[in-house]
């Protein structure tokens, strides 16, 4: 391997392993959150139709949960480390260290995206007991649920850098994250909601990573599959470059 | 002899605030350096520059040959550097952090005997499984200075090492640089303690609000100012005589201090005006000028604020 290759595994490792050591917080309670909502939302929506053919509600619910806790998870994972690394002042050991840009970029990424996948499987395998899935897109949901992960996972890094402070990361999860990973039709088919917000919905990015997900559990949602597929690269490509360009900078890293 | 570091013509400002302007000077491979100028005269921010933390406004660095900007894989593994705040991770043990450290300049398991060995050396063997948050002042101090020797640099920068350490550790510094020093390690050292500087270092730049003052070889750089210090203690209630006057420096526990310029003001002159006004000395004292003493010369300031008394 070459010192390069090394240094990226490294900082790899050492982004999984502050996660890791902390599961209980990073996997278990998003896990619990997660079950919550369905129990409760399940309990009080049974009645309702999931407007899909064949899917209970219930089963309409899981894969958009699922999704939501990938989005406010990846981006509380870059952002969170790159904030408190910043605070502590040991970016610096980072900072000094012969690694480029990309390594950064796809090191942070990972790792998120590690924690995300866990996240994910764990709730999964939590609910199977009440709520069964079934696959029928594999490709599209695995596409999807990588682009939405990474892309989540590069703003956290580049709300990161922006950052002065864990408050400035608490408004960008509470005014931004939060809003709009529940506004788009977790909960809901959008075809249910009145014009406006109909229409609204689709210039959520959120929306369509939800979406998406769901058409590859059920091989049907609200809009093309092609569509979602689209948004959630486009949003991925934009985003990266945005944080490839801080990072090549060194915007705010570098006095 | 081969460049370590070189800086040319490297300007820094932060808003108004012009923290460097212009230098230009070099390091030599081998040498032991001293990066001296009082608060806030920009050492800690050319450092920054060479490390690669802080952008310049315009310049070139350059570190064993490689340029700190263009080729900054290569430059940053020549160096290592040891930053003046106390930064640590809190996540992880002292013994992971050196690993980590290691890992990010391309050193996989082949360095963990030579992380032993330093943390042995350094006296942190028993705190290698602490957490980073669970060690005192003076311990975080050596695991920074641990931290920047994990690649086993060629070029070492240590701002401010022995600020706020205790007397045994300084000590140990000293050995452990010094040591370095005479394996070819080139060391770049920042320090208030100007006999320490004096001790150690082979040659010594000034900084003083963003400007080299001078760089001149120790022995140099304390014959640059030909002058001496006399102590006088004067029989009670003796005066000195007005032509002696102009000369005082200072009071120390109850003596005159008296700076004389070679050439200009012969001891044996001053022993002649005070037997001509008729005063009794009761004790005589003489004391060559120190790098403190050169030091005040050139900036107008102590490198230390004065302890009381001292
Ligand atoms: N990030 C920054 N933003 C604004 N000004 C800064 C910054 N860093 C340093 N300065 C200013 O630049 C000047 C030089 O600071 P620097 O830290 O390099 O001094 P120093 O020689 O290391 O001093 P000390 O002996 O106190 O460590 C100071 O006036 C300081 O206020
Ligand atoms: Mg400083």
């Amino acid at each position: 391997m070459s010192p390069d290759q090394i240094g990226f595994l490294t900082l790899l490792k050492k982004e999984v392993k502050r996660f890791w050591s902390v599961l209980g917080q990073t996997v278990t309670a998003p896990v619990i959150t997660t079950v919550l909502y369905l129990l409760v939302f399940a309990q009080a929506m049974k009645d309702r139709s999931s407007a899909y053919d064949g899917i209970s509600y219930t089963q309409f619910l899981l894969p958009g949960l699922v999704m939501m806790a990938v989005i406010q998870n990846a981006f509380a994972n870059t952002s969170s480390s790159i904030v408190q690394s910043k605070i502590m002042g040991n970016l610096v050991f980072l900072q000094m260290a012969p690694l480029g840009p990309f390594e950064w970029f796809g090191a942070y990424l990972l790792a998120a995206l590690l924690r995300v996948t866990l996240v994910a499987m764990a709730m999964l395998a939590v609910t199977l007991p009440f709520v069964s899935l079934p696959i029928q897109a594999p490709w599209a949901l695995l596409a999807v649920f990588l682009l939405s992960g990474s892309s989540l996972a590069v703003i956290g890094l580049i709300a990161g850098i922006v950052a002065e402070k864990f408050d400035h990361i608490a408004a960008f999860t509470n005014f931004f994250i939060v809003p709009l990973s529940f506004l788009s039709g977790v909960f809901y088919s959008v075809h249910a909601l009145p014009t406006l917000w109909y229409q609204a919905s689709h210039l959520n990015p959120f929306f369509y990573m939800i979406d998406g997900f769901r058409y590859g559990f059920f091989g049907q949602a609200d809009a093309p599959i092609a569509l979602s597929l689209a948004w959630c690269a486009g949003f991925f490509v934009l985003s990266s470059a945005v944080c490839l360009r801080m990072l090549i900078t060194g915007y705010k890293l570098k006095k | 002899m081969q460049t370590a570091i070189a800086i040319a013509g490297v300007r820094k400002t932060y808003g108004r605030l012009t923290a460097l302007r212009g230098i230009d000077f070099s390091i030599r491979q081998g040498e032991f350096f001293g990066l001296l100028g009082p608060n806030g005269a920009g050492k800690s921010t050319l450092i920054s520059i060479i490390a690669g933390l802080t952008r310049m406004d315009a310049g070139q660095v350059s570190v064993m040959g490689y340029d700190t900007v263009l080729q900054f894989r290569q430059a940053r593994r020549q160096l290592g550097v040891v930053p003046q705040e106390l930064v640590f991770d809190p996540f992880f043990t002292v013994r992971d952090m050196l690993r980590i450290q290691a890992g990010y300049y391309g050193c996989g398991r082949e360095a963990w005997p030579w992380i032993d060995e330093m943390l042995e050396r350094l006296d942190l063997s028993e705190k290698a499984g602490s957490s980073m948050r669970a060690l005192s002042g003076g311990m975080k101090r050596r695991v920074l200075i641990a931290q920047a020797l994990v690649h086993r640099p060629p070029v070492v920068i240590l701002d401010e090492p022995t600020a706020g350490v205790d007397v045994e550790l300084r000590r140990t510094l000293w050995e452990f640089t010094t040591e370095l020093h005479r394996q070819g390690t080139t060391v770049v050292l920042t320090t208030h303690y100007l006999e320490e500087a004096q001790e150690l270092c082979e040659r010594i730049a000034i900084l003083d609000k963003g400007a080299l003052q001078v760089i001149e070889t120790t022995p140099q750089l304390l014959a640059r100012h030909p002058f001496r210090f006399l102590r006088l203690k004067l029989a009670d209630g003796s005066v000195l005589p007005e032509s002696l006057r102009p000369m005082v420096v200072g009071e120390v526990n109850g003596a005159i201090e008296l700076k004389l310029e070679s050439g200009k003001h012969p001891i044996a002159g001053v022993f002649v005006a005070l037997r001509d006004a008729g005063i009794a000395i009761e004790d005589v004292q003489t004391r060559e000028p120190d790098l403190e003493d050169i030091f005040v010369e050139l900036t107008g300031e102590h490198a230390r604020p004065q302890e009381a008394g001292a």
